[in-house]
């Protein structure tokens, strides 16, 4: 288990009881597996391609049984672009913060470990990326490059991973010093071993609270993206239909509501399982 | 000397934190199979010294000079990669702190494992097994359940029996023990030093054991290095250094002890105490203990004293206990 940093991690069957008994992490989970479900069956649920015109343009939701979302301008199905929308998003999330945290990680824990020099010349760079406001630096990047979901999924990476790489020093520059650390030395164990094997899984329980805000981000970085028309053109998401429905808002409000209640009901889940998973994996929240 | 081949050399070694220097280039000798002591208050280098033999100081800390000979290899000069199979493979480290010393993430026999798999051209399943017979041969119950728990599953007492197994795991010629049983219980710290004993007769290897407990010098060494302020005061076999240490500072350390001799209890009477205290040894230019000493003569203030032969492999650092001779 890597519950703990510094104190006794908790038995397994304890830690389970403490997900289940944590409501924010059991109401983020329940919503984040809804979404997550409708994602991967959108092909199922709305076979076809989300962006053909389909309906009559402009239908209310519940005007049209087939179509009970409604559709848009052009007569592409709401919801078929929610949950394809979903896939999209959450995709872009998944992978962008993951891109971040191994940037991330990696300068952390390089910096953290061998401090000195290398440390200094690795903060000065996180400092150097942390001025510049992540939407723009996204936005720069894929201006720069074609806007397709893998130059995406990077812009957002390379703008996401100084908070990564703090919080992954941070934790290595106090556990370097641990016991169990000149332990591994004493054994023989090379650098990049104790950095692996030794330091990171007991730095892990912070970054993995970070992680879902940082997925959280994600989307909504890419959404932002999308609204401005700056996203991928092949593909549908929350933030190109809010975009394709903004010049509609006095007439047809719901084109721009649907995908932003489900942008704010998808961040709003992470940040519950952030939340929870910071609860839970606190050692003092443990010793009960 | 003991007759036994010389394991470890030392040989002037100086330890520094930036522009101050601590360990003052001492010297002393480990022999095969023996257990020698490095006793000395808090404070007088025996710890930085224990970890320069590695070369595993702290940031900040470094060696300024001299050799550590062993086995025909200068430790402080080796390189890096050289010295690090060397470390956990013949020469093995006990920290102090059984408790923060594991990993918390990985379980026993794992962290056990690891030590054999880096040193050793083992399979996972014959280090597995080894695991297994180690942990039989630390004393501790039950192996094949142990093994798979985690430090938290452990006391403090088996944590450091495990430190141990995994010390001993390459079976080592030198143990370097850092107060080992300082953080355990007397009754605890009697059976993890029996162990250490056992294993050093068992597989033949040398224990530095680092302490400032003479009532554990007295029970399980050999040899005794005292140490004051970052030099060596004297070096002595167990039994002449008890009957009749001849440094003052030992003298006043072993009248300072309450298990002297059988009666002496600090109910039945005053400890005798060495009034002063270490710090005035910063700005002496003579032997460091000056200060304290109730015995100087005009010489002891002029330079260190060195280390002079009084007995047979009894050497002490006194210019008034070398002119007794």
């Amino acid at each position: 288990m890597t519950a703990s940093a510094t104190g006794s991690a908790p038995p397994p069957g304890r830690l389970l009881r403490a997900f289940a008994r944590n409501p924010s992490f059991v109401a983020g989970s329940l919503i984040l597996l809804a979404v997550v479900a409708v994602a991967l069956l959108a092909p199922w649920l709305f076979p076809g391609d989300p962006q053909d015109m389909v309906a009559a343009p402009t239908l209310w939701p519940g005007q049209d049984p087939e179509f009970w979302l409604g559709s848009d301008s052009l007569g592409r199905d709401v919801a078929a672009g929610l949950a394809y929308g979903a896939r999209v998003s959450l995709a872009v999330g998944v992978t962008a913060a993951a891109l971040g945290l191994l940037i991330g990680a990696v300068v952390g824990a390089v910096g953290g470990y061998f401090g000195g020099r290398t440390d200094l010349v690795l903060v000065r760079l996180t400092e150097l990326f942390q001025t510049i406001p992540t939407f723009i630096l996204v936005i720069v990047i894929v201006a720069i490059g074609q806007p397709s979901a893998p130059v995406i999924v990077a812009a957002i990476g390379i703008a996401s991973w100084p908070t990564v790489a703090r919080l992954v020093r941070a934790q290595f520059r106090s556990l370097r010093e641990a016991d169990f650390v000149m332990a591994a030395r004493s054994l023989g164990y090379s650098d990049l071993r104790i950095i692996a094997q030794e330091i990171l899984p007991n730095a892990l329980p912070p970054v993995v609270v970070t992680t879902s805000v940082m997925v959280a981000n994600a989307i909504l970085t890419e959404a932002g993206l999308s609204f401005l028309g700056m996203g991928d053109p092949n593909l549908v998401s929350w933030g190109s239909m809010i975009g394709d429905g903004g010049p509609m808002l006095r007439t047809a409000w719901f084109l721009t509501a649907l995908p932003g209640a489900a942008i704010a009901v998808t961040v709003l889940s992470l940040n519950l399982v952030g939340d929870g998973l910071n609860d839970i994996l606190n050692p003092r929240s443990l010793q009960q | 000397m003991s007759e036994n081949e010389t394991l470890l050399q030392v040989r002037d070694l100086a330890v520094g934190f930036g522009k101050t220097e601590v360990v003052h280039g001492i010297s002393f000798d480990v022999a095969a199979g023996e257990t020698m002591a490095l006793v000395g208050e808090s404070g007088c280098g025996k710890s930085l010294t224990a970890l320069a033999l590695m070369r595993l100081l702290p940031r900040g800390a470094s060696i300024r000079g001299g050799r550590v000979l062993f086995g025909g290899r200068d430790l402080a000069a080796l390189p890096e990669r050289a010295l690090r199979d060397l470390r956990g493979n013949e020469v093995s480290l006990i920290l102090q702190e059984p408790m923060t010393s594991l990993n918390p993430v990985l379980p026993i026999g794992r962290q056990i494992a690891e030590v054999l798999l880096r040193h050793k051209p083992m399979s996972r399943k014959q280090a597995w097994q080894r695991v297994l017979e180690l942990l039989a041969l630390v004393g501790i119950p039950e192996p094949q359940r142990r093994a798979r728990e985690f430090p938290h599953n452990f006391s403090g007492g088996m944590r450091q029996r495990a430190m141990i197994a995994m010390a001993v795991a390459c079976e080592p010629r030198l143990v370097i023990a850092d107060e080992p049983t300082t953080a355990l219980d007397v009754t605890i710290q009697a059976q993890v030093l029996d162990l250490l004993d056992d294993l050093r007769k068992t597989l033949s290897m040398a224990v530095l054991l680092i302490t400032h407990d003479l009532g554990v010098v007295a029970q399980w060494a050999d040899r005794v290095t005292v140490m004051y302020a970052g030099r060596v005061a004297e070096e002595a076999p167990v039994g002449p250094f008890f009957q009749a240490p001849r440094h003052p500072y030992a003298r006043g350390l072993l009248g300072a002890s309450v298990g002297e001799s059988g009666d002496a209890h600090y109910t039945t009477r005053r400890l005798a105490e060495i009034p002063g205290s270490v710090a005035s040894a910063a700005a002496e230019p003579g032997c460091p203990f000056a200060p304290r000493c109730p015995e100087t003569i005009p010489a002891c203030r002029v330079r260190p004293p060195s280390l002079e032969a009084v007995a047979a492999a009894h050497r002490v650092a006194c210019p008034v206990e070398v002119a007794k001779r």
